[in-house]
C-alpha cells in the first residue's frame, strides 16, 4: 500500500500512526469476519434441515413432518397486505410533500412526524398495534392486525425513498408538461411517477425486507399461528386469524420450544431471503444512478 | 358536466387524497403518543410514581405484588451505554477505513459486508448469541464465580451477552452515518493539513473526523436509539430476571420486559407494562428531538 504520508518525508514512522493503522484495519476486518462467520455458522447448523419437505409442509407430530410452510405463507400474506396499503399511502405522502405543499410549518410538521415514526422501535409499534388494532378495533391476534401495525412502521421508508426519487426528476419535465397544458395530476401520473419508478420500487423492496425480518412488532399483533390454508379460497378468511411469520417461528423454536433444527433451518431461509432483497435493491440503485447521470445534463441544459 | 369541470374535480380530488396521505403520518404519531400516555399513566396512579419508578422489587404475580421497575430502567440505560461505548469506536474506525484508508477494492468488500450485517434479522442475532455467546459466558462465569455462595448462576444468559449483541447490531448504523459524513468533508481541508506536515493519521483524527463531528454524533444517537429499542435479540440472550445491571447478572430491559410479559399480564401488572412502554417511549422521543437538533446543526454548518 502506498500512502501519501507526510511523516515519511522526515523518514520515520510515528508509532502512534502505526497503532492507529493497525486498529483501523482490525475493526474493518472484524466487520467482514463477523459477517462471514455468521453466514458460515448458520449454514452449517441449518442447511441440513432445509429440504423440500421443510419448505412445503407444516410441523406435525401425527404426520411426522417438520416444516415451516405455514409461516412462509403468513410472511407472504403480511407482506402483501402491508404493502397493498403502505405503498399508495407512502407514495401519496411523498407526492404531497414534493409537488403540492409549499415550504412552511405544515411541511415541517409532516416531515418531523415521518422522521419520528421511523425512529420508534418496533416493540412500541407492537404495543400500539395490540391495544389499538387488536383491542380497540377488536381485530385480535390476526394477520390483519399485524399488517396494519407494520403499515405505520414502513410508511416512512416508502415516503422518503419516493421523495428522493421525485427530487431527481428535473424541473424542466414539470414545466414542459404544464406548458403543454397538462394538469398537475396528469403530470404526476404520466411524467413524474414513471420517471421516479426505480426509486419507488427501491423503497418498496426495502420495506419488504424490513417486514420479512421484523419480529417484535408482530409477536403481539399477528400472533404465532402455524396452520396452512388447505385450499386457495381458505387464504382469505386467514386474514382474520393468528399467523406467525418465519421470524416469529424462529424465535419460538429457539426459546420456548427448544427446537434448534427448525430455528436454524428458518435462519437459513431468512438469510437467503434478506440477502436476495439486498442484492435486488443494490442492482436497482445502480441502475437508477446511471439513469440519473444521464438526466443530469437536462438539469442545466 | 363539461369536460373542464370534470377535470377540475379530478385535480382537486387528487390534491385532497395526497394531502390525506401526508397527514396520516402526523395522525399516526399523535395517536401512538396519546395511546401510550393514556395506557401508561394509570399504573403511576395505582402503584405510586416513586414506588413504580424507584422501587427495586419486581413481583407482579405474588400474593402481595410489587411493581418496582428501577432495575429495568437502569439495565436499559447501562446496557445501551455499554454497547454504544463498545460499538461506536469500532464503527468509527471502520468508517475511517472505508473512507480514508482502504483502496476501492478493499472498500468493495467491507461496504457490502456492513450492508448485509444491517439486513440480518434481529432474531438471527439472538439465535447466534444464544448458541455461541451464552455457553462462552457460562464457562467464564464458572471460572470467575467458582465457590461463590452469593452469585446466582445464569448459565451465561447475562448483561455482557446482551451488550455484545447490541454492539454488533448498532455497528452498521454507526458505520454508514459516520462514513457518509466523513465523505462530505472537503478535500481542501485534508490537503491543507497534509501540506502543513501532518501525517495521514494526524489529518484523519485531528482534522477530518472533528470536521465530520455533527454527522458522526447523528450516527451515535441513531445507534443509541437502535440499542435502546432492540427487543427480540437481547430477550434471547439476557436471561430475564429483574436484577441490578451487573456484567454477570441475568437482566431485564424495558423492551424485553414487554416481550416476555405482555402475552399473559393482567390487571395492574398489565397497566405497569404499559408504563414500562411509556418510559421507553419518552426515552425514544428525547432521542428523536436530539436528532432533530443535530440535523439542524448539520444543515447550518453546511450553510
Amino acid at each position: 500500500m502506498k500512502h501519501n504520508n507526510g511523516s515519511r518525508l522526515s523518514g520515520k514512522w510515528r508509532i502512534s500512526d502505526m497503532i492507529l493503522y493497525v486498529l483501523i484495519g482490525l475493526c474493518a476486518a472484524f466487520a467482514v469476519l463477523l459477517l462471514v462467520s455468521i453466514i458460515v455458522y448458520v449454514l452449517m447448523r441449518g442447511i441440513g434441515s432445509v429440504n423440500w419437505q421443510f419448505l412445503t409442509t407444516v410441523t406435525s407430530v401425527r404426520k411426522g413432518t417438520v416444516g415451516i410452510a405455514g409461516n412462509i405463507v403468513n410472511t407472504v400474506m403480511i407482506v402483501i397486505l402491508t404493502m397493498f396499503i403502505a405503498t399508495p399511502v407512502g407514495v401519496g405522502a411523498a407526492i404531497y410533500l414534493n409537488e403540492y405543499a409549499k415550504p412552511g410549518k405544515a411541511v415541517r410538521i409532516i416531515e418531523f412526524a415521518t422522521e419520528t415514526l421511523s425512529g420508534i422501535p418496533s416493540i412500541i409499534f407492537g404495543l400500539f398495534g395490540r391495544i389499538f388494532f387488536g383491542e380497540t378495533l377488536g381485530l385480535g391476534y390476526s394477520l390483519l392486525t399485524g399488517a396494519l401495525t407494520l403499515i405505520l412502521m414502513v410508511l416512512p421508508l416508502i415516503t422518503r425513498n419516493t421523495q428522493e426519487a421525485l427530487k431527481t426528476v428535473p424541473n424542466s419535465y414539470r414545466h414542459g408538461a404544464v406548458g403543454l397544458g397538462a394538469g398537475k395530476w396528469y403530470t404526476i401520473r404520466t411524467i413524474l411517477l414513471p420517471s421516479s419508478m426505480p426509486g419507488i420500487i427501491t423503497g418498496v423492496i426495502l420495506a419488504i425486507g424490513r417486514i420479512v425480518g421484523e419480529s417484535a412488532a408482530l409477536l403481539f399483533t399477528a400472533g404465532s399461528g402455524k396452520a396452512l390454508p388447505k385450499t386457495f379460497v381458505a387464504i382469505f378468511p386467514k386474514i382474520f386469524q393468528s399467523g406467525g411469520t418465519m421470524t416469529i417461528n424462529l424465535y419460538l423454536s429457539a426459546t420456548s420450544e427448544g427446537d434448534f433444527d427448525t430455528a436454524f433451518g428458518s435462519a437459513v431461509v431468512l438469510l437467503v431471503l434478506v440477502f436476495l432483497i439486498n442484492l435486488v435493491t443494490k442492482r436497482l440503485a445502480a441502475k437508477y444512478d446511471t439513469q440519473r447521470a444521464k438526466q443530469l445534463p437536462c438539469l442545466h441544459g | 358536466m363539461t369536460n373542464k369541470a370534470k377535470l377540475h374535480i379530478v385535480e382537486s380530488a387528487a390534491k385532497y387524497i395526497f394531502t390525506f396521505c401526508a397527514v396520516l403520518a402526523v395522525f399516526a404519531v399523535c395517536s401512538i403518543t396519546v395511546y401510550m400516555i393514556a395506557k401508561g399513566t394509570p399504573a403511576f396512579k395505582n402503584v405510586g410514581v416513586s414506588e413504580l419508578l424507584f422501587g427495586t422489587l419486581w413481583k407482579p404475580t405474588a400474593a402481595e405484588p410489587s411493581f418496582g421497575i428501577q432495575y429495568i430502567i437502569l439495565s436499559s440505560i447501562v446496557g445501551t451505554a455499554a454497547s454504544v461505548l463498545l460499538g461506536v469506536p469500532i464503527g468509527l474506525f471502520t468508517a475511517v477505513f472505508l473512507t480514508e484508508v482502504s483502496g476501492k477494492r478493499l472498500a468493495a468488500v467491507v461496504q457490502p459486508a456492513i450492508e448485509l450485517l444491517a439486513a440480518i434479522p434481529s432474531v438471527i442475532y439472538g439465535l447466534l448469541g444464544l448458541m455461541l455467546l451464552n455457553p462462552l459466558m457460562y464457562k467464564l462465569e464458572r471460572i470467575l464465580f467458582a465457590g461463590s455462595e452469593t452469585h446466582q448462576f445464569t448459565g451465561g444468559a447475562n448483561m455482557i451477552s446482551a451488550v455484545l449483541v447490541l454492539a454488533i447490531m448498532i455497528l452498521p448504523t454507526v458505520v454508514n452515518v459516520s462514513a457518509s459524513s466523513i465523505r462530505a468533508v472537503s478535500k481542501e481541508l485534508r490537503a491543507a493539513s497534509m501540506a502543513l506536515g501532518a501525517s495521514k493519521m494526524q489529518t484523519i483524527f485531528k482534522v477530518t473526523v472533528p470536521a465530520a463531528k455533527s454527522g458522526i454524533m447523528t450516527g451515535v444517537v441513531l445507534g443509541i436509539g437502535r440499542a435502546l429499542g432492540e427487543a427480540m435479540a437481547i430477550n434471547m440472550v439476557a436471561g430475564g430476571s429483574v436484577n441490578l445491571p451487573l456484567p454477570f447478572n441475568s437482566v431485564r430491559f424495558l423492551t424485553t420486559q414487554l416481550v416476555s410479559e405482555m402475552g399473559y399480564a393482567e390487571g395492574i401488572h398489565r397497566q405497569v407494562l404499559f408504563s414500562v412502554g411509556l418510559v421507553l417511549y419518552v426515552f425514544i422521543m428525547v432521542i428523536n428531538l436530539l436528532l432533530l437538533k443535530l440535523r439542524k446543526e448539520a444543515v447550518e454548518n453546511e450553510a
